[in-house]
Order: structure tokens, then sequence, then C-alpha cells
């Protein structure tokens, strides 16, 4: 690319990230379906797909998402079209739009933007005006009322998931995701996970709150099978409903990935001088918390609708406020900030 | 982004980082639309009226689907802007704490500061939480059965007859 400008070698390259976090997107997809299959079949005491691809029914994802690539597009006469079909793209690009703040390893970032974290925040909320269009739009009356507790829930547990992230700004000082990252070097010890009683609070508030916003078990209100028949997404076939399943799965690893760069040390291994794959490093964090949230997800039962507001209402909210305040004068007691 | 960037040259601007968010804004409709003309090319399409009614369990759709739904979720909604908007107030208190802390006669202020901000916030909390409009399933107030318009004397003589 000898001849080519800053600014063409700044476009390819962040289209060449974006592709990548696409790619990354839709391989969540496929792997984190199998694995959800494999991890609920272990606790249901089964064994979950076995034959597809012979090892351990390794290929099921991708067959099933051919299988989706074939299957008819149905808009329904009642539904409003430009809505209906705006909708899933939108959910996608909210999912997308995030991935762009992830910090992989030190200057492996698409975008590395001052307001990083406020910014991951800011774009995936698009994806409860996603939600709540694609229930709208599909004119049907389990698509509106998983719509609406899907936004419901949504912005509810968006307030004590960005709560419990602000004591880790208190300590850092900034919310370039790669200088969050940076502050927690040397060990798991300095992980801000372990700095003090109040984070390891916060820590435990967020993965509770990133469960409830992705709309999964026992926080999966919007979708309830037995009585909602599919939630939001009722009305949508094919490629479209992929879209949903998509981002859905591609938020898992997102809030996991978010849960590992803010409270885990993000790329830093455990150990200090274990440092040599940032990348992997990260993902495995990642992954480790997907399976935590599988093994919740599998193992307690549904909550009601009343329980979830009690839960993020009356306690979330009140012990993240406290966390706040706890780490500042944590800070000022422990002469951090001299 | 400085992937492909040689080194030594200068990072990119705040345009730059943003004009990366417009560039995954924009690959994400053109894999989007990849993926809808594949399936597009692959699938068949044979609609009839009755596959594209509403779902609703197999029966005849009855009436619109946009109704009425519970008015918690608009309060639910009304929350969440106040306390949302708290957040956004939060976050440059935290990018500054420890930065204007150690700032003599400023320390104190900044603590101090975001502890009435918080306090103001929860005092707004615990007075929804008192009336109540937290709970999902909202308590009637207790109304005392409306008192008879006839006079307590002339119902018992009445009752006498």
């Amino acid at each position: 690319m000898g001849g080519m400008s800053d600014q063409g070698l700044h476009v390819t390259g962040a289209a060449l990230m974006a592709t990548l976090m696409f790619t990354v997107m839709a391989l969540c997809a496929i792997v984190f379906t199998w694995m959800e299959r494999k991890v609920a079949g272990f606790i249901q005491s089964r064994y979950g797909p076995m034959y597809t691809g012979r090892w351990q029914g390794w290929a099921q994802a991708v067959a099933d998402m051919l299988k989706i690539l074939g299957k008819e597009d149905i808009i329904p006469a009642q539904a409003d079209k430009g809505l209906f079909v705006f909708a899933p793209i939108l959910v996608l690009l909210g999912s997308l739009l995030a991935w762009a703040a992830i910090p992989w390893s030190p200057g492996f970032i698409a975008a590395d933007l001052d307001l990083g974290l406020f910014y991951i925040f800011a774009v995936s909320s698009m994806v409860v005006i996603g939600i709540l269009m694609a229930g709208w739009a599909s004119n049907n009356k389990w698509a509106l009322y998983g719509a609406a507790r899907g936004a419901a829930q949504m912005v509810s547990y968006e307030i004590p998931l960005a709560l419990a992230t602000i004591p880790v700004i208190l300590n850092v000082g900034s919310l370039n995701t790669q200088d969050i990252v940076i502050a927690q070097q040397g060990g798991m010890f300095n992980w801000f996970v372990f700095h003090d009683p109040f984070l390891f609070i916060a820590f435990w508030m967020y993965f509770i709150a990133s469960i409830a916003e992705t709309n999964r078990g026992p926080f999966d209100m919007p979708e309830t099978e037995s009585e909602l028949v599919a939630g939001y997404h009722t009305e949508y076939t094919g490629m479209r409903f992929a879209f949903f399943f998509l981002a859905e799965y591609a938020n898992l690893f997102l809030v996991a990935i978010i849960a590992s760069v803010v409270f885990l040390g993000g790329w830093w291994a455990p150990i200090p001088g274990l440092d040599f794959a940032p990348a992997l490093t990260l993902v495995i964090k990642g992954v480790l918390l997907v399976f935590l949230n599988m093994w919740v997800r599998w193992t307690l039962p549904r909550v009601r609708v009343d329980q979830l507001m009690h839960l993020c209402w009356k306690v979330m909210i009140p012990v993240t406020l406290l966390c706040i305040v706890g780490s500042g004068l944590w800070m000022i007691l422990s002469g951090e900030l001299g | 982004m400085n992937l492909l960037l040689p080194p030594g040259t200068a990072t990119p601007s705040l345009v730059a980082d943003y004009a990366t968010v417009l560039i995954f804004i924009l690959v994400g409709f053109v894999f989007a639309g990849i993926a809808l003309g594949v399936a597009k090319l692959l699938r068949p399409s044979n609609p009839s009226p009755a596959k594209l009614t509403t779902y609703e369990c197999g029966e005849l759709p009855t009436g619109s689907s946009w109704v009425r739904f519970n008015v918690r979720f608009y309060l639910v909604a009304l929350f969440f802007i106040v306390f949302d908007v708290e957040v956004i107030f939060l976050y440059p208190w935290a990018v500054v704490f420890k930065q204007l802390y150690p700032v003599p006669q400023l320390g104190a202020l900044v603590f101090w500061e975001m502890i009435i901000f918080l306090a103001i916030l929860s005092v707004g909390l615990a007075y929804v939480w008192v009336k109540g409009d937290l709970a999902w399933v909202k308590k009637l107030v207790d109304r005392t059965p409306a008192e008879s318009a006839t006079p307590a004397v002339l119902e018992e003589e009445v009752s006498a007859q």
C-alpha cells in the first residue's frame, strides 16, 4: 500500500478492523450456541448435540446457520414494513459499534476513544431501541409485550451496570479503555476486582446486571417461551431472525469482555511475566465469564417481573451507589491519593 | 486505529477516531446487506395470505395488536431517564476525582460535592420507594367506604319499622 495517503490507510485499517469485529461476532454466535447446548446438556445430565461434524457435534451451529440462510423471509401483512426491516439491523449495529472500543492488546484497538467506556454504554443502548422497534413493528401482541418487558428490563439494569463501573473510573481517572487496562498491570492482585471490598461487590453487581442486560436466564423475561412464544422476535424468520440471534450471542461475549477489561485486568495475565499472548488472555477471560453466565442460566429458575424490578431498583442501585462512595473513601483513607 | 500506519506517524486525532466509528456503521450496513442478499438468492419465496397473517397461536388475530399496556412500563422509563442522567453526571466527576483531590482546598470540595449530589438523588429514590412506585404491583390506596347521605338517626328509624 505504498502509494496510499494516511487517510486512505486509516480508512482501510478501520474497515479491516470492522470486518474483523464482525467476524468475531459471527464466531461468537457459532461457538457460543454450541457451547451453550453442551453446557446445558452437561448440567441436565444429557449429551447435547452429538452427530453433526462427528466430534461432540461441533458443526451443529454451522449447520443451523446454513439452514437459516435457506429459510423463507416472512413479513406479516399487518407489520410496519420499514421499521420491521430496520429493527434487526439496528440491533446488530448497536452490538458491532461497541466492539470498536475494545482493547484486545496494547495498541490493538479499532477506535482508541478518550470516552471509550462511556461510548460503549452509549452505543449498546441502541439495542433497546431496536428491540422496542421490532416489537412495535411486528404488530403482534406477543412481540409487543416482549418488547415492552425487554425495554423496561434493559433500561432498568443499564443503571446499575453503568454505576458499577464508576468505582473503577475513580481509580483510573480516565474513561479510555486502554488506560483502564494499563492501570491494572502487575499480576492478579492489581486487578480492580481485588483492589478493595467495594470494587469486589461492584464487579458482582456488574455481572448480575450484565446477565439482565443480555436478556438471559434467570432474567429472560422478554423471551419467556412458555408465555410469549418468542417475545419481540416472534414474527421474524430466516436471516432477520438470525441478526437478533447473532447480536444476542455477540452481546453475551461483549459484556464478558467489558467485565474482563474493567475488573479483571484485560489483557494482563494473572501472573506477571506471562503476558506473551495479550489478546488470547482477554478472550480466555471472556469465555470463562460466558461459561459462568451459562452456568447461572441453566441452574436458576426464571424470576418474576416484580422480583426483577425489586432486585434492580431496591437492591442493586442502592448497593452500587454505596460502592461509589465507599470506593472514594477507600482511596482517600488508604492514602493512595497522597 | 494505527495498525497500518507506519511507526512514527502522529497519533490519530479525535476526528480520526470517530471516523473509525462511522466506518464501523457503514461496514455494519454492508454486512447486513450482504447477508440479506445472499439469503434472498438462496431462500424460497411463496407467500400466501394465511402465511402473512399475524401470529396468534394459529387463531385468526383479533383486533389491532397496538394495544394499551401496563402504565408501569412508562413509569420505569421515567425513573430511567432521571437516574441515567445522574449516571452521566457521575462520569465526569469520576474522571477528575483522582486528579483534583490532592489539590489543596479543592479535595474536600470535590468529595463532598458528589456526596451531596448522591444524597439528593437518594432522597428521590427513597421518595418513589416509599410511595410504592418501585413495586411492580402497587398497593391501592385504602379507601374507607363512602359515607351515606342519610343521617344515621333516620336510618335507624327506618330499620326499626
